[in-house]
């Protein structure tokens, strides 16, 4: 589908970046003009594929992690957020509610809140290469607008 | 932010402000176990009327302050979540462990 706008930021796995991040991208949803509910829906879903990159991606080293905002031509906007780190063994083990590698600081919840967020969740990954997260959300058109 | 706290009569309320996620949450995780180390509290309220961003985060830091609870004997209610927060909550099924009202 035809890419209408696009912007990429690229930013060290700092957690500082967790807030940026989200902000970034309410603010590039806000020429669909969305409701407030659809933004926090797309806020929520950048900081939880936005957090694993910076966590489990990464785990003691700083990297880099991409995020591309884009819009497509039938309203919708799509979310993509890719690391070049440690990778997933077992995708469909990652996605299941509760499973986590990580520290009883994690819940084990981010993809099953991304999945029921957004309207579309790939996870593309390879072991020692890094990881791809891609989203989309259709964002309704309103009456009057 | 720290977290806001109010004891009374081994009542313990507190008010986690602002925008909850992973960059954040350990300080607040860490607050919330001294302070229910220091009280002791019967019952700890949890207020999220000021928080205006949460995430998966969230979730370990009220499941983290619930076990706490549970270790001390004492009940734990989340109360005044806005509906972002709501939302996440719902989507991880944490009504099923915890009290909200
Ligand atoms: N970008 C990534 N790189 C490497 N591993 C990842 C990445 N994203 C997710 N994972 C793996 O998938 C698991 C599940 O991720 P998910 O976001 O669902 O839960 P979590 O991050 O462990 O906990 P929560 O998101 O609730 O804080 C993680 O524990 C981790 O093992
Ligand atoms: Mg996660």
């Amino acid at each position: 589908m035809k890419v209408e706008n696009q912007v990429i930021l690229e930013f060290p796995s700092r957690s500082a970046n967790e807030g940026f991040a989200r902000a970034a991208a309410a603010c590039f949803a806000a020429q669909l003009d969305p409701t407030l509910e659809e933004v926090n829906d797309v806020k929520t879903a950048v900081s939880e594929a936005v957090t694993n990159a910076i966590v489990h991606a990464y785990p003691d080293k700083l990297g880099k992690v991409v995020l591309k905002l884009r819009i497509k031509e039938d309203h919708a906007l799509e979310i993509v957020v890719k690391d070049w780190g440690v990778g997933i063994e077992d995708v469909d083990q990652a996605r299941t509610p509760l499973f986590t590698t990580g520290s009883e600081e994690r819940s084990g919840m981010g993809f099953t809140i991304m999945e029921s967020f957004m309207d579309t969740l790939k996870v593309r990954s390879t072991p020692g290469k890094g990881t791809t997260v891609t989203m989309s959300r259709k964002i309704a058109r309103r009456a009057g607008r | 932010m720290p977290v806001k706290c109010r004891e009374e009569q081994r009542r313990l309320t507190a008010w986690v402000e602002g925008e909850l996620d992973h960059h954040r949450a350990r300080e607040v995780m860490e607050e919330l176990d001294r302070r229910i180390d220091v009280a002791q509290p019967r019952e700890l309220t949890v207020d999220l009327s000021g928080l205006t961003f949460t995430d998966s985060s969230g979730i370990a830091v009220l499941i983290r302050a619930h076990r706490r609870m549970g270790q001390v004997r004492g009940a734990m209610r989340v109360v005044n979540a806005p509906s972002q927060a709501k939302k996440v909550f719902q989507a991880a099924g944490l009504e099923r462990l915890i009290r909200f009202e």
